[in-house]
This record gives C-alpha cells, structure tokens and sequence, in this order.
C-alpha cells in the first residue's frame, strides 16, 4: 500500500467515524425530527449545514477542473451557483419559513391545490434523483483512485454509510452530520490551495495571488493550443453564458433539498441570516476555486510541455489507471493538451480529477492528498444525504400519504419516510454505477428542471395574491415540458441523437427560458380563470410578516383568518 | 449539543410582546407599509445583483477586461471574485436592514417562543 493510500485511508475512515458518531447522538423518534429537525438548529450551523449540502461532488471535484479548461466563462458556475443565494435569501426563505411545514410541494400544495402538490412531488423527486446520481459519481471516483477499489464497491460503502445516518437521525442527524462534513471540505479545499498559492507566488492567499500568474497561462494555453485563459466568451456565445449563469441561479434558489434547509431555522429572522452565513461558507470555496484552477493548470501545462511520453510525471501514471487520464499513442512529446477525448491533443485531462490531482501535481505531501480524498467523500456524501431526505419526503409525506392513505399515526408517518429512505439508497447505488455524462453537467439538468418549475410558482405564491391553482400548475408543467424537450432534443445521454443548438442556447441554459414560459403561462392563465379563495389570500398575506403584530404567539397569525 | 436553547436569560424580565410603537394606524395600514418598504429594499439590492453580476461578470466584460488590476483583468475579476463578495455583502445588508424594519412595525420575532410552539 502507497504511503497515499495509507493516509487516505487513516482520513476517510476517521471522518467517517465522526459523522457515525454523530448520527448516533442526535437519532430522531418524530417525524418534525425526521423531516425538519425539530425546527432548532442555529443559525451558524444551519448554514455550515446548507452550504455542506449546496456544494457537492460537482462544486468540490469538478468546478475547478471546469473552470481550468473553460477559462474566463468557468464565470457561468462561480456567477451561477452563488448569485442564486442572493434570490433565496430575498424572495423565498424567509417566507417559506415563516409558512413552516415539512416540505416544498407541501408549500405549493397549500398555496395552490392537491393537483399542484402531486405535480411539485413528482418533479422535486425527478431532480433530486437526477442530482444524486452526479454525488455518487463522485464518491466512486474517488474510491478508485486512492483506494484502488472499484467504482461499484466505493459506490455501495458511501451509500451504506449515507443511508445508515440519514435513516436513523433523518433531517436532524444529517444537519449535524453536514456540519462536521463542511468542516472536512472546507479544511481539505483550502489547504492544498494556499500551499500552492504559497509555493507559486510567495502569497498564500489564492484568490489575490492567483492574478499574478494569469498572463503566464495566457501565454502558455496559446502555446499548448487552447484558448487564451482570460479571453471571456471563448468556451460559449455571450448569449449561452447569460443563460447559462441565470439558469443556474434560479435553478438554486427553486432547488427542494436547498429550500427546505430554510425550514429548520428557529425563526424568520434565523433564515435570512442562514442564507448569509451559508452564502459566507460557501463563497470561502467558491472564490478559491478559480485560483486552484489557474495554478493548477498552469502546473500541469509546466509539467508536461515539450516533455517526451516516456519521462513524464508520476502523478500521470497515478491517474491513467482510472482512464481519466490519456496520453495519446502517436505521441511522443507533449505539445498539446485538452479536456476532450476527441481532440486529438496529445495529452488528454478530464475536467474531474483537477483539484483531487492538484497537491500530487503540485508536488504536495501524502497526508494533504489524502485529506483532500476525504473532502471530496464528504462533499459527495453531504449533499446525496440532502437529496435522499427529499426524495424521501416526497415519496412519503406529499404523495403517499396525501393521496393513498390519510389517517395515519405518526409513527407510521416516521416509518414510512425510513422505508422510502432505504430505497432511494438502493436506487442511488445503482445510478452510481451506471452513470451519464460529466459529474457538473448532470447536475447542471437538475438546476435547468428547478428553475424552469418550482422557483416561479413559489415567487408568484409568494408575491402575487392572484395567482391561482390552475394557473400555478399549467405554468409547472409547460415550464418542465419546454425544458425537458429542448434538453432531450440537443443532448445524446437520453439515448436519442444530439441536435444542433437552437440560437446558441445550450441545454445547461434552456432552464432561463423554461422559466420565462413558466411566469408568463402561470400568469396568463391565472388571469382567466377565478381568483384563489379569500383564505389562501390571507395565508399569503400572513406569511409575509414575520410574527404578529402586538401578541407574538403563532396562534395569533391563525386566528386572524 | 442538539438541543441548544439561545441565550436569552438576559431578557428573561421583559414581557414578551415587543412594545407597539405610539403611532398605531387601522391594521391595514401598517402592512401596506411594511410591505412597501420591503419591496423597494428587496428591489434596489435586486437591481445591485444584476449590475454586478450580470452587468460587470458578462455585458461589459470585454470593455472592463482592458484594466487590469493587479494582474487580473477587471471584467474577469469582477466575474470569478468581486460578484461573489458583492452577493455575501447584500444579503448581510438585507437581514440587517429587515431587522431594523421589524422592529420599527413590532413584527419582530422572540427567537425562542418561535422553536418552542
């Protein structure tokens, strides 16, 4: 055993034991424990929480490899999966928390109608389901490389461990658990990124110093035959980028397993200020990201140019045992690199492996690329756990329960969110070993599907009295329809053949205009049809403030209706 | 460590109901304002959003990109660093300013009675 395997092993079977440790702590016996948390977890925590679940495989994995290769418009997953955060915070949670029940389609539900409510259930579980898949990608790749398991048996551990902690403790041991998770991420991102930054400009602070090495890898990218780095619209049209970046940003604040974390707050004021303390916790990756791109890159393009196949670094050979990493045949120097299997460059990098091969190319100690392995685990482990709760939830709480059976204990209630939690593992395990496409891209689909159904009927719920059921549910089924057609007309991984791209519009950016179709749908057909009951106006009234007036007392807020 | 109560012994002697403010209006009043001021606050941080984001991180990208600032280009500043610092600022902005407009209207919540209901 490699002194990285041994120290990858020392570091992932300690965090693992911690948030064993931890779920066994705060192991839940209601369902408000199960499905909120009891309604009482802090605020900093809750946000260390949020942003443990926001950033997964796809933010700790890939976005740096992303941003690498995509150089200047890498801006569409900086811009796009922090700017959401901004809308969240403004338009949804603090309402949505002051409403305070279980789930998302349970908001939409009592806004709109039981229709509405199937609806909503059944697309929060289509994109919780289509995101989990891109986590457990991840956690495979990372078992296969450092601990030479197959993608199939690191897949089955990390959802054995998810789904051990998740069923047990439900909402309430996976915010904990997320807590201790964000702590390991975070320690295990920023590390090898100051080392680098040190090593490479004197300053150890990456998002400043990494400005001093941009030119360099301007004129180096040339040389090696990619686009200038900070040349911006290189990699996509100005067009595709603003879509792209919008979608992604209405796809966060529209996202079930992000919205519900809202719920567990113990106050209206505790949910904005999570929405900061996550956007704070999650910016600290965010803006380093870029900078682990840049220096990696340009470590990687040093390292191998002008090199001969034969004489090139280690850490190459490292990765070629997973594929993800090709040096191509006819080659016998090193002058050209590219992310893409079908360039012809003559060393071939996937977007995936950047920041887990960032200290191996950079040289760093064997601890630090071990303890990066086992961020990567709980950044994936994190927020599937997230996911698993949604679907749960959906499953059990707002399809279930609303339509086959009514009157049912809570206990049953408890039991059954377990049992639909068992089996969203069981299918999580299997997506994870028969994957599509690239870990981000995936999950970019889930973000397309979101923004195009839930964000505006819950903004229009929230913001406008007049919209009504039939309006809110036409809106949500044009919305997914338009965007899942365009998605499944430009993209090969549902099995049909690849269009070309309408307008310059990529399916990552479809969701944008999906949206677009969703409000004006929702509103056009509000209009024409009858105006929602005088009690749901006064439930949309009452959940913009947050207490009563003069008597604080929750009671109070009902009684007024 | 699950069950964490805030701190709230040092307010343990005042009654509960935030005092009402003197100038108390028919209760429509009051919620039409309260409503209107979160609105425009909700509306000009918005409008900041979209300037920094959006304006500076892709339409005038190009233009901003000839400054170049300690070795980044600005539009590619603005995009991979300085949006994201803006977007934490605002919403720090917002929670700060909402408290002070509850307050103002006695809607504010006492944290601890909203978890134990």
């Amino acid at each position: 055993m490699s002194q990285i395997q041994t120290w990858t092993l020392v570091f992932i079977v300690a965090s693992f034991s911690v948030y064993l440790y931890i779920a066994w702590r705060s192991r839940v016996k209601e369902t408000a424990g199960f499905y909120v948390a009891g309604q009482g977890i802090p605020t900093i925590a809750n946000g260390a929480a949020v942003a443990a679940d926001w950033m997964s495989a796809a933010s700790f994995i890939s976005m740096a490899g992303l941003i690498a290769f995509l150089g200047s418009d890498g801006t569409i997953y900086l811009m796009g999966w922090t700017g959401g955060y901004v809308l969240l915070a403004l338009l949804i949670a603090p309402y949505l928390r002051k409403w305070g029940k279980f789930t998302v389609p349970e908001f939409v539900g009592d806004r709109y109608s039981e229709t509405v409510r199937t609806i909503a259930a059944v697309a929060a579980i289509i994109i919780s389901f289509t995101y989990v898949v891109g986590q457990m990608r991840g956690g495979g790749i990372v078992f296969s490389r450092f601990l030479k398991l197959d993608v199939t048996g690191g897949v089955i551990l990390a959802a054995v461990i998810i789904g051990l902690y998740a069923v047990l403790g439900g909402m309430k041991g996976i915010t904990w658990t997320q807590v201790a998770q964000y702590t390991v991420l975070i320690t295990a991102y920023l590390i090898p990124a100051v080392a680098v930054a040190q090593q490479m400009t004197g300053i150890p602070i990456p998002q400043v110093s990494f400005g001093q090495i941009l030119s360099e890898l301007d004129a180096i990218s040339v040389e090696m035959g990619l686009n200038q780095y900070t040349e911006a619209f290189a990699a996509r049209p100005q067009i595709d980028v603003f879509l792209v970046t919008m979608a992604l940003m209405i796809g966060t604040a529209g996202l079930p397993h992000v919205i519900v974390r809202f719920y567990t707050t113990k106050s209206v004021r505790g949910a904005r200020y999570s929405a900061f303390w996550a956007l704070f916790f999650i910016a600290l990756l965010y803006t380093t990201a870029p900078a682990v791109g840049a220096f990696t890159k340009l470590n990687l393009l040093q390292d191998v140019n002008g090199i001969s196949a034969n004489a090139l670094p280690s850490w190459i050979e490292n990765w070629a045992a997973t594929g993800l990493v090709t040096v191509n045949d006819g080659a016998q120097t090193i002058n050209t690199v590219s992310n893409s299997p079908t360039s012809g460059a003559d060393l071939i990098v996937n977007n995936d492996i950047l920041v887990l091969a960032s200290p191996e190319i950079a040289g760093l100690p064997a601890p630090i690329v071990g303890l990066v392995a086992a961020g990567g685990m709980a950044a994936a482990m994190s927020t599937a756990a997230g996911l698993l709760l949604v679907i749960s939830s959906s499953f059990s709480h707002d399809l279930y329960f609303r339509r086959v059976k009514r009157d049912s204990t809570d206990k049953q209630r408890l039991l059954a969110g377990r049992i639909a939690m068992g089996l969203a593992v069981l299918i999580a395990i299997y997506a994870g070993i028969n994957p599509p496409a690239f870990v981000a891209q995936v999950v970019a689909f889930a973000f397309g599907l979101a923004a195009s159904t839930f964000f505006p009927a819950i903004v229009l719920g929230i913001f406008w009295k007049r919209c009504n059921a039939t309006g809110a549910a036409a809106g949500m089924v044009s919305g997914l329809v338009f965007t899942a057609t365009y998605m499944i007309y430009t993209l090969p991984v549902f099995g049909t053949a690849a269009n070309p791209h309408i307008l310059d519009i990529s399916p990552e950016g479809i969701g944008t205009i999906g949206a677009i179709v969703n409000f004006v749908v929702t509103i056009v057909v509000s209009k024409m049809t009858a105006p929602p009951p005088d009690e749901i106006v006064e439930m949309v009234e009452n959940i913009r403030y947050p207490a009563a007036r003069r008597e604080v007392t929750a009671g109070n807020v009902a009684d007024a209706t | 460590m699950t069950e964490v109560t805030p701190d709230k012994e040092t307010r343990g002697g005042e009654p509960p109901p935030s005092s009402p403010p003197p100038a108390a209006p028919p209760d429509n009043g009051w919620r039409k304002e309260y409503w209107s001021r979160n609105l425009r606050l909700m509306v000009i941080l918005l409008t900041v959003w979209f300037i920094v984001s959006f304006g500076f991180g892709i339409i005038l990208v190009e233009p901003l990109n000839e400054i170049v600032i300690a070795g980044f280009p600005l539009g590619f500043w603005f995009a991979q660093q300085g949006s994201i610092y803006v977007f934490v600022i605002l919403i720090l902005v917002y929670a700060k300013m909402m408290d002070r407009l509850d307050n103002q209207f006695g809607v504010g919540e006492q944290e601890n009675q909203e978890a134990g209901k």
